[in-house]
């Protein structure tokens, strides 16, 4: 029995207790024991616990207003934030001033070293509707000075792009709307595949085989033409929202088909299970059989499966966009950040525009690491 | 057999509670796209048995023979392609299971109940002995959960568990303990038919002669009857008091168990009993082995099925299909040469 490995090795516990926990505890203990073990999952769910909370938060965590255009700064490189001078903690940002280089006349900025712009926590700058209704206008960080304000809006601390606006910024709303098209996108997907891999897994016979070789055909598109086709159907007029949806529902055409057959497999595997069987002769009717005999038999592994295809989702977003077929400024999303980095001239110039990159990889990585642990943790009886 | 129908209730005799008429299951083989049909596994072909009420019918035979097919049968987990199943009820009515619509099976599921033979596999993992224990009860009606849990206490008590358990999850326990929880699922709903299905043969020797005793505890404390399927000879000589021995989906010897192992009059009886060993070292053991293959249900040989196998068949065995024949009192041999034929002690010289 596999079951022995997962025993927690708390010292302090006496063995009884250590056995009695061990005996009541629920499938999801057992799948957490199991789990915890994985530090690297742990330590990707974490990491992408702390993106997901900024989902509200993100005008709040942003420093200046991601849709200001502000040309006299457009193009500043990162500004770091000095906490510290000589009389102690005083965070501050040197003033930078721009000129044209005399031999080149490529425009560049210097900083000012002895003109300092005071940095606040808390402060109050632009203004936004905090969860979409609460109209305020406090930031976490910020200049506290309005007068420096009219010079300059934001920090910078990674940066501006050609327009000046702030990068930081709209690295957070990207953050929200790429993430947020990754669930909403392998949410839709999750339904259609649950409730088409349960037919044809359920009832099998002629309606599995349709709905099988369906998904062989749909399995043969090559994904990009397809979406890229899809995408510029979408109607030039749109409103950011409707592109939004449009987009996510064209990701999910493909996403459906792998969540439908592992629910499929799932289903004949569970089929054949004694104990559905068991339940059957006991008297138990069919949904109680597929609800509470059958669906929490593989719940752990759709779970499992879902993190596998969030990155998925999020990169068809960032790919779409990178081509200019997917969401359209003024909407943000890592593609749309991305695809104004892709020029020989932010490679060579403005490199920070590329930045966007970091927390794509970061999530990526991190999604596929939690799904390794939560597929291995999936079924703690195996 | 008697020819009994529907219709006409308690043509059965009285103390039968469980008569199976001609039943047959054909799997069928499909291939291709359009899955035509090409043929059919005969799995059950044609049985025919009844058990007394508080006895115990053995059934035995070979891996594949359809033993397991013919109880799932019976308790209509799969339904059988035609035959009667005729179940007296408490009331004295006499009901067909195998044509039976879904509502009124669902109520004769009290009365008729089954045991896993694998421990591991018939309970689900993830839910704790009172769900498993008390399903039959909550699906049955009974809605309370504190009047469940004192019965989920009793039937504990009664396997020999400690009702503390309760709130515990099967990977706490042991294949044998696993064992007894199946026993006391099948037992929540007061059953008079309990089908077990191999009920020991994936426990180690000590816990199956533990569990066999309980289930003969149960069955004279209950008024119990049971259908025990098994492929350990010793097993069904310990606990039966009728014993069918199939091949290849048929019946072809059924009667008193001593009598039966006494006196085989099937030629694939006698071979079957010479398997079993003798924990004797003194006695010489003449083992019959036979020849060949077990026959393919799909493609099931002419005449009798066991005639390749078998060193008396003759030219009649390859071509006429023998019938189940009253042989003696209580002694069904499907043989051509039943009557001539003296097998016995030739499985123990």
């Amino acid at each position: 029995m596999a079951e022995e490995a997962v025993i927690p090795s708390t010292a302090s516990e006496s063995l009884e207790q250590q056995d009695e926990e061990f005996s009541v505890a629920s499938q999801w203990r057992l799948m957490w024991w199991r789990f915890r073990r994985h530090k690297l999952a742990l330590i990707a769910g974490v990491i992408l616990a702390l993106f997901y909370a900024t989902f509200p938060l993100s005008e709040f965590i942003g420093i200046g207003d991601p849709a200001l255009n502000f040309t006299k700064l457009s193009f500043l490189r990162p500004q770091p934030i000095r906490f510290f001078d000589d009389s102690g903690f005083n965070p501050h940002v040197n003033a930078v001033e721009s000129y044209r280089d005399k031999v080149t006349f490529k425009p560049g900025f210097r900083t000012v070293e002895d003109e300092r712009v005071p940095v606040g926590f808390f402060v109050k700058t632009w203004e936004y509707s905090f969860l979409g209704f609460i109209k305020t206008d406090r930031h976490l960080i910020g200049i506290s000075d309005p007068a420096d304000l009219a010079k300059r809006p934001s920090l910078y601390i990674l940066g501006s792009d050609s327009l000046g606006r702030d990068q930081f910024s709209r690295l957070m709303l990207s953050t929200r709307i790429s993430l947020s098209i990754g669930l909403v996108g392998v949410a839709i997907s999750l339904i259609i595949g649950i409730v088409l891999g349960g037919i044809s897994g359920f009832y099998g016979e002629l309606v599995d085989t349709i709905i099988q070789r369906i998904i062989e055909i749909i399995g043969g598109v090559p994904t990009l033409p397809l979406w890229m086709g899809l995408s510029a159907a979408v109607p030039q007029d749109w409103a950011v929202m409707q592109v939004y949806f449009a987009i996510t529902v064209i990701l999910s055409i493909f996403g459906w088909t792998g969540m439908a057959r592992v629910v499929r497999g799932k289903f004949f595997q569970l089929r054949e299970e004694d104990f559905v069987m068991s339940a059957r002769i006991a008297g138990a009717s069919e949904g109680r059989i597929m609800f509470i005999h059958m669906l929490p038999s593989f719940y752990s592994h759709i779970i499992a499966s879902i993190s596998l295809s969030i990155p998925g989702m999020i990169i068809g977003e960032t790919a779409l966009s990178f081509l200019g077929l997917g969401l359209r400024a003024p909407a943000v999303s890592f593609g749309i950040m991305l695809q104004e980095a892709q020029n020989p001239s932010t490679v060579a110039l403005y490199p920070w525009l590329m930045f966007v990159a970091v927390p794509v990889i970061i999530i990526v990585l991190a999604f596929n690491f939690l799904g390794d642990g939560l597929r291995d943790a999936a079924d703690p009886y195996g | 057999m008697a020819e009994a129908t529907v219709e006409t209730t308690n043509t059965t005799e009285s103390g039968t509670l469980l008569e199976v008429n001609n039943l047959v299951k054909h799997f069928p083989i499909q291939k291709g796209f359009l899955k035509r049909t090409v043929g059919s596994v005969r799995a059950v072909d044609d049985v025919s048995f009844s058990v007394t009420q508080g006895k115990t019918l053995g059934l035995v035979g070979e891996s594949g023979c359809g033993k397991t097919t013919t109880s799932r049968c019976i308790l209509r987990a799969i339904d059988p392609t035609s035959g009667q199943i005729l179940f007296r009820k408490e009331d004295g009515e006499t009901v067909d299971v195998a044509t039976m619509p879904y509502q009124p099976l669902r109520d004769l599921r009290r009365d008729m109940q089954m045991i896993f033979q694998d421990p591991y596999g018939s309970l689900n993992p993830r839910m704790s002995l009172f769900d498993i224990v008390g399903e039959p009860l909550l699906v049955h009606g009974m809605k309370s959960s504190s009047e469940r849990a004192d019965r989920v206490a009793e039937l504990l008590r009664l396997v020999g568990l400690r009702p503390e358990y309760m709130r515990r999850f099967p990977h706490a326990f042991s294949g044998g303990e696993r064992q007894r929880i199946g026993i006391a699922r099948a037992l929540a709903l007061n059953p008079r038919l309990v089908v077990a299905d191999e009920p020991v043969s994936a426990l180690d020797v000590s816990v199956q002669a533990q569990v066999i005793n309980l289930l003969q505890e149960i069955q004279e404390s209950l008024n119990l009857t049971y259908l025990f399927v098994a492929h350990d000879l010793s097993v069904v000589r310990h606990i039966a008091d009728e014993v069918a021995v199939m091949y290849v989906g048929k019946i072809v010897e059924l009667g008193d168990t001593e009598k039966i192992f006494a006196n085989p009059k099937h030629p694939y009886t006698s071979a079957l009993l010479s398997s079993v060993p003798i924990p004797d070292p003194s006695v010489r053991q003449d083992r019959i082995i036979l020849q060949g293959e077990v026959a393919n249900p799909a493609n099931p040989p002419s005449g009798c099925y066991f005639h390749p196998r078998c060193e008396y068949a003759t030219d009649q065995c390859k071509t006429e299909e023998p019938q189940l024949e009253l042989i003696d009192e209580g002694r069904w041999v499907s043989c051509h040469h039943a009557k001539d034929l003296d097998l016995t002690g030739l499985s123990a010289k």
